[in-house]
């Protein structure tokens, strides 16, 4: 091979410049060279200048003068030219540039000469950059190239017939034909051209995916001569017999048979002996053996192969190399939902993997150990992840803290030890947690009576730790407020003494009023906090009123409209002032049977202070509230979908700034109005759609339908849509989940407020829409009378 | 399918790029960045794989030159890596103990064996000695400055 001497001796001279500035000086001379030389109609160098061009653009300086070059060149006779035409094509044309159409002809002309290397060239550039008008145009050349007799060029234009089925679905058809009979083929190069060819017309056409069914046997026969040859030296990789062309077989395999049980029945023989006869010490191996792996979890295998797929991951996942381990994980993840047991064998390999100093094996091993956590695990699972969370990336706290108070959501063996652990969670990883997780840990802890000394205890401590991590500084608060007079008691069984006076609880508040690292949202929780503790402690009210009476001229309004409010409260209500600030009841969660439901929905705006009867509130709210229930949630919030199973990223919640709970009054935010029974407005192919209503006020109306399946099979995609008549504003929010289990196991709910201004007859169209056992159902319901609310 | 393989040296100075799929010049710039800042951004002793937007990155570095392959998410990771050692392979046939010098003094003898390698963001050829005897060929047939085509009968 001749060197390229001009090509090298300017590639020298870039690489001897010694500034960025020198090399662009040179760049230029020799561009202005070599477009000087393009405008010479004939010379000899031609080749050489557009390798200079080519290498100069690689550089990343502008060459797009060359294209025209490119298509000259492309149309000279001489092989050498057409070679570096043809490549500077590839790197400059692309189906963009007008330029592009004028190399059409060229390659149709080359695609018939008689230098199998010519027409080679010619190929590799139309599956190059061929555009979709290029491929329509040449599609039948292709398909004559296909049938021809030369192996190298067949090979070839399977893959040229792969670009233009790509760009043009419709020319699938023309190729099947002929992508069928080469699968005869001996040649290992062509036959992994049909394998692929044959692969991407199964994905874009059903049909064609139909007809190569039948090609399962052969495709079975050919993997099998591939694993049971002897060693071939043309194509043996580290023991495995053409590795290339059995991950290709495999995952045609797949296609062909998923969903299919005579496909699937015909490779299940081939996929236990590929799993059992391929030697996994190399890369090469174990290509091949994860994609055997995948084509068995994907087609209908019998239980036997599935178990042996999965154990085929566990032998992985103690593999030594670490790429072994990843992907290992990422399959398991993939199956975790439908073969969960399987799974659980091997969770304690997956647990060490949050160990691994790897990141991307980490950020696996996480995923998989939340999908696995479960009643029985969840106390030794927890103490692992929240061991992970205080060592974990900062890219992967926020997803961990989601997913750890999930799970203890769902399966917190006891309250104390829930509580315990957002604790834990908050003081790790405090600014990682999503907004709405203040809201539910307060919820959480007025539920839990009888802890309520351990938790105020507990978080006085922390409190005085550390005041940065504001999601935890705010609950802290909220609880010293509440619970301030069991904090100054002192004893509490659980915890050790520590004896507290009101001066330092004052303090600790002050502190995080003053300190700048509080939020303003932090600040309104403590100031709050400061307030409700005039009536539980006995001696410093004067210092409290000093400390409100501050804040009346804060700069920051929502503080100050608090601090005169407060100032309000102890100067003119002060008779009033015991009730408004007393114990608040305990507050329900708003949540429709599935976990981690809807956020919240008890947080209100409140603005102004409510006038409480004079009777002292116990459990029953005080009927003349201004029940001011705005729409707390917003327009577009979506329910979190619980993470397991398959553990997917949750989505984060937009609540209203997290922010503000009301803390004047006891306000009890469960609607009390009773529910009436519900109506069934649609019962078809075992889907039953109960609608039922609650008023809110005269003119609001909070419709819930909610949605069983009775049948033996799980339904999908199940989605309601609602239509009102045209003065009635109507709010959709997010569904509990679009897939409802076989028999009657959970429902899916849905909750719709509609605002009646006019007070017009309220009617709903409801469309319900799922898919049952393959087939897509879509009903329209009228609803005309709802249910009446008392 | 793979949509890109790009080749860059440790300070990150491209050497190689080649596209399977349209894309502006802007947008490979973009992505020759990312990779390249993803890339060496690397510890040594972490696993080949990335995951960058909807494509997996499967990555490899040979001495100073790192190997980078964007495939598609169905792919198989580890027949990636294959595909990047084989390539390596038939560069080290071709210039004997291929390094980077190598490859910069003859990008183009490198895209035309890449392109007798893979075509159209798949394999086309599995075996190492057809690919190896397809260039010699072509080589020879360069040579020739003459208009007579030789006639080269390819075995196998």
């Amino acid at each position: 091979m001749s060197p390229s001497v001009p090509l090298q001796e300017m590639i020298r001279a870039i690489r001897s410049a010694r500034t960025q500035c020198e090399e662009r000086g040179v760049i230029q001379r020799e561009c202005a060279a070599i477009r000087a030389q393009f405008r010479q109609a004939d010379n000899d160098g031609r080749s050489h200048n557009l390798a200079k061009l080519l290498y100069v653009h690689m550089l990343g300086y502008p060459a797009h003068f060359g294209q025209m070059e490119c298509v000259r060149m492309i149309a000279s006779p001489r092989y050498s030219e057409k070679r570096v035409g043809y490549l500077g094509a590839m790197m400059l044309l692309d189906e963009n540039q007008d330029a592009s159409l004028l190399i059409t002809n060229s390659i149709k002309n080359d695609l018939s000469h008689n230098s199998q290397y010519v027409q080679s060239l010619a190929l590799c550039t139309l599956a190059c950059m061929g555009s979709a008008e290029m491929c329509r145009d040449l599609a039948p050349e292709i398909d004559r190239l296909l049938r021809s007799s030369n192996s190298y060029v067949k090979k070839k234009a399977a893959l040229c017939a792969v670009h233009i089925v790509r760009k043009v679905n419709e020319l699938g058809e023309l190729f099947a034909p002929a992508a069928r009979s080469l699968l005869s083929e001996k040649n290992h190069g062509v036959l992994h051209g049909a394998v692929v060819l044959i692969t991407k017309l199964c994905e874009r056409n059903p049909e064609t995916l139909e007809r190569f069914r039948k090609s399962v046997p052969e495709l079975v026969h050919i993997m099998k001569g591939l694993v049971l040859s002897g060693y071939s030296p043309e194509h043996d990789v580290a023991g495995v017999s053409d590795p290339f062309l059995q991950v290709r077989i495999l995952r045609l395999l797949r296609i062909l048979g998923h969903n299919n049980e005579a496909a699937s029945d015909a490779m299940n023989d081939l996929l236990a002996q590929v799993a059992t006869n391929t030697d996994s010490t190399k890369t090469a191996g174990n290509a091949v053996l994860y994609e055997t792996v995948l084509t068995v979890l994907d087609i209908k295998s019998e239980s036997g192969l599935r178990v042996l797929a999965v154990n085929i991951l566990g032998r992985f996942l103690l593999n030594n190399d670490r790429n072994i381990r990843y992907i290992a994980m990422t399959s398991l993840q993939k199956i975790v939902g439908t073969d969960h047991i399987a799974v659980q064998r091997h969770r304690g390999t997956i647990v060490d993997c949050l160990k691994d100093p790897d990141a991307s094996v980490k950020r696996r091993a996480l995923e998989l150990s939340l999908a696995l956590v479960s009643a029985s695990n969840i106390r030794s699972m927890m103490k692992e992840l929240l061991n992970f969370l205080s060592t974990c990336p900062p890219e992967l706290r926020a997803h961990a803290a989601g997913g750890i108070f999930t799970a203890a959501e769902r399966y917190a063996p006891s309250q104390r030890w829930h509580i315990d652990t957002i604790l834990h969670v908050l003081t790790t990883a405090g600014g990682d947690v999503r907004d709405e997780t203040v809201p539910n840990l307060i919820q959480l802890i007025t539920t839990a009576s009888e802890l309520h000394c351990y938790t105020v205890h507990k978080l006085y401590r922390a409190l005085l730790q550390d005041i940065s991590q504001q999601s935890l500084v705010q609950v802290a608060c909220w609880c010293i407020g509440e619970y301030g007079d069991l904090l100054l008691k002192g004893d509490c069984q659980e915890i050790e003494a520590m004896q507290v006076n009101e001066n330092d609880v004052l303090d600790a508040l002050e502190t995080v009023l003053q300190s700048h690292m509080s939020s303003p949202a932090t600040r309104g929780f403590a100031l709050t906090a400061t307030m409700k503790l005039s009536t539980r402690i006995t001696e410093n009210v004067d210092r409290i009123r000093s400390i409100v009476s501050i804040y009346g001229s804060c700069i920051d309004l929502e503080l100050q409209q608090r601090a005169v409010e407060y100032n309000a409260l102890f100067k003119k209500y002060d008779h009033m002032r015991a009730a408004v600030l007393e114990r608040m009841p305990v507050m329900e969660k708003n949540s429709t049977g599935q976990t981690n439901g809807e956020p919240a929905g008890e947080l209100v705006k409140e603005v102004q202070p409510i006038k409480v009867s004079q009777d002292k509130p116990s459990t029953q709210p005080p009927v003349n509230q201004v029940c001011d229930l705005l729409d707390l949630l917003g327009g577009t919030e979506e329910t979190t979908k619980p993470s397991f199973p398959p553990a997917q990223t949750t989505d984060t919640i937009s609540s209203p700034g997290g922010d503000l709970l009301d803390l004047l009054g006891g306000l009890d935010l469960t609607s009390p109005t009773p529910v009436v029974t519900p109506i069934t407005v649609y019962e078809k192919n075992g889907v039953t759609l109960t609608i039922s209503c609650e008023k809110q006020s005269e003119t609001n109306l909070t419709v819930t339908l909610i949605a069983s399946n009775s049948t033996n099979a799980d339904i999908t995609t199940f989605n309601l849509q609602a239509a009102v008549p045209k003065s009635v504003q109507l709010l959709m929010k997010a569904p509990s989940g679009d897939c409802l289990p076989a028999c009657n196991t959970a429902k899916i709910t849905q909750v719709v407020v509609l605002n009646n201004p006019n007070k017009v007859n309220l009617k709903m169209r409801i469309r319900v829409s799922y898919t049952s056992q393959g087939s897509t159902f879509q009903e329209t319901i009228q609803v005309d009378t709802f249910p009446e609310c008392r | 399918m793979m949509r890109f393989l790009l080749l860059f040296s440790r300070q990150g100075k491209l050497r190689l790029q080649k596209w399977y799929t349209p894309l502006s010049e802007r947008e490979k710039k973009k992505i020759i960045r990312d990779m390249t800042t993803m890339v060496l951004a690397r510890q040594p002793r972490t696993c080949n794989f990335l995951h960058w937007k909807d494509l997996k990155i499967i990555y490899k570095r040979y001495a100073s030159l790192y190997f980078c392959l964007g495939v598609e998410s169905q792919e198989n990771e580890l027949l990636g890596l294959e595909v990047i050692h084989r390539y390596v392979e038939l560069l080290d046939k071709y210039f004997g103990n291929v390094c980077e010098l190598d490859i910069i003094f003859n990008f183009e003898k490198a895209y035309f064996i890449l392109d007798e390698f893979l075509m159209s963001g798949e394999i086309q050829e599995t075996s190492k000695q057809t690919i190896n005897r397809c260039i010699e060929n072509s080589d020879m047939l360069q040579e020739d400055y003459n208009n007579e085509w030789y006639e080269v009968e390819l075995f196998g």
